[in-house]
């Protein structure tokens, strides 16, 4: 029973408290890429949680035969196979997805919460809890894309869910908003949109977070990023040093 | 002379049009992490600009005459994230062996940049787009220009910021990513600069 309780911890700890987008800080960069639109957001989040979810069980289950040194190394060359996997996969079946997603789809292989999650979850813990904890993170990533996927796409295009036919077939293919669609705001689908939008929604998060009395999403540049141990700018960086004394 | 033109239009690009960070959200981890600092973010970025313009070097060839040769595209990932990581790790070696002095001021940058998406993302750029050798080089020594020139003007508005009242939602990260919004709605400004030099 116990255990059956700590897995459902862990599936729900990567949607809201420990979601790796807003909360940890993870993945931002196919975050910011990728959101313009939520058929490519869904995409991308489905991509990487498959990614995510098997390279936790093979490198938890390898979690004993993997030396410590090379482990990184070794974490990378699983992660990059399951990424050229899913990438053959999305080229033969959703082509509209690999055009969409472009260069983040191999990109994937250095999606930080992948690696962090390897490092800080799977080659610490069993298959079954890895595996969970795997689609608890990938659910997280998922819904932070779609929530600023949904955002971005409504005003900056004025449709939503637009394309969604090459991703799941049939001839729905998403609403258009009116007004919205004559006249997007074309900046929040660009860079600054991007990064703009964001920040609200972290904002949003933080406000729920504390609301549950929980402390709000820190710019923990160093160690959050899965090289932290291996880093050795925390040497000259005395704010680093000191973040790692607190914890 | 058309050579050239190509090369200088590509350069111009990856800093201003195509910035990096700026409008291809790559390396967005070391640009939140490491932009305190004007000394560090210098630091980082040079050793950024280094494994850009090596990995590049020698992934070209290795996509063009093993990969490519023996129909081997599909294996590019894994390949090519395997060689920047061996790559990064000589190069730390090397320094430190050789040239401890640069080792110190970039070296210890070295290890975290296997996983900056910044350098598999000029790789994989590079063969979307077809690019020669020669152009290939040129775009990751800009694309690493660009991304010093971001992180450096990025830590100067990020002081600026330490110092404002900020409301209380705001304060930390999501302000710093609304700079980084108003810092990239700059660089929008150049849209059309680059394709219009040379017209």
């Amino acid at each position: 029973m116990a255990e059956k309780k700590s897995l459902g911890k862990e599936l729900t700890k990567g949607i809201i408290i420990e979601n790796p987008v807003l909360r940890l800080v993870l993945g931002t960069c196919p975050t910011l890429a990728t959101s313009t639109s939520v058929t490519g957001a869904i995409g991308m989040g489905l991509s990487a949680s498959i990614v995510l979810i098997c390279s936790n069980i093979v490198i938890s289950a390898l979690r004993k035969v993997i030396p410590a040194k090379v482990r990184i190394p070794a974490y990378i060359v699983v992660i990059a196979s399951f990424v050229t996997i899913v990438q053959m996969l999305v080229k033969a079946f959703v082509p509209v997805l690999d055009e969409q997603l472009g260069v983040y789809l191999p990109l994937i292989v250095v999606n930080c919460i992948i690696l962090g999650r390897a490092e800080a979850f799977a080659g610490k813990n069993g298959v079954l809890a890895s595996a969970v904890d795997g689609l608890g993170m990938g659910i997280g990533f998922t819904v932070a894309l779609f929530v600023m996927a949904t955002i971005r796409e409504i005003l900056g295009a004025g449709t939503f869910l637009a394309g969604i036919s090459g991703l799941i077939g049939g001839s729905f293919d998403g609403f258009s908003i009116p007004f919205l669609n004559e006249n997007p705001m074309l900046i929040f689908i660009l860079a600054p949109g991007g990064f703009f939008t964001y920040g609200l929604v972290m904002a949003l998060a933080n406000k729920l977070a504390e609301s549950k009395g929980k402390p709000k999403a820190e710019l923990k540049g160093c160690e959050n990023c899965p090289m932290a141990k291996s880093c050795a700018i925390r040497a000259t960086d005395e704010s680093c040093e000191k973040k790692e004394v607190e914890a | 002379m058309e050579m050239t033109k190509t090369l200088v239009s590509i350069f111009l690009t990856m800093i201003l049009t195509q910035n990096f960070v700026l409008a291809k959200f790559l390396g967005i981890c070391p640009f939140l992490g490491v932009s305190k600092k004007v000394n560090t973010a210098v630091g980082m970025s040079l050793a950024v600009i280094f494994v850009m313009a090596l990995s590049t070097a020698v992934t070209y060839p290795i996509n063009k005459y093993l990969l490519v040769a023996n129909n081997l595209e599909y294996l590019q990932t894994i390949v090519f994230i395997l060689v920047i990581a061996a790559l990064v790790q000589m190069v730390e070696i090397v320094l430190k062996k050789y040239i401890p002095s640069l080792y110190n001021s970039l070296g210890i940058y070295l290890p975290l940049i296997t996983t900056n998406c910044a350098v598999l993302g000029v790789v994989t750029l590079n063969i979307d787009n077809g690019y020669n050798f020669a152009e290939s080089l040129i775009c990751a020594i800009g694309g690493g220009v660009g991304f010093l020139v971001a992180m450096v003007m990025f830590a100067g508005v990020r002081s600026r910021l330490e110092s404002c009242d900020i409301p209380k939602f705001l304060k930390g990260l999501p302000i710093t990513l609304i700079a980084a919004s108003l810092v990239s709605l700059s660089f929008l400004g150049f849209a059309g600069v680059v394709e219009n030099i040379f017209a």
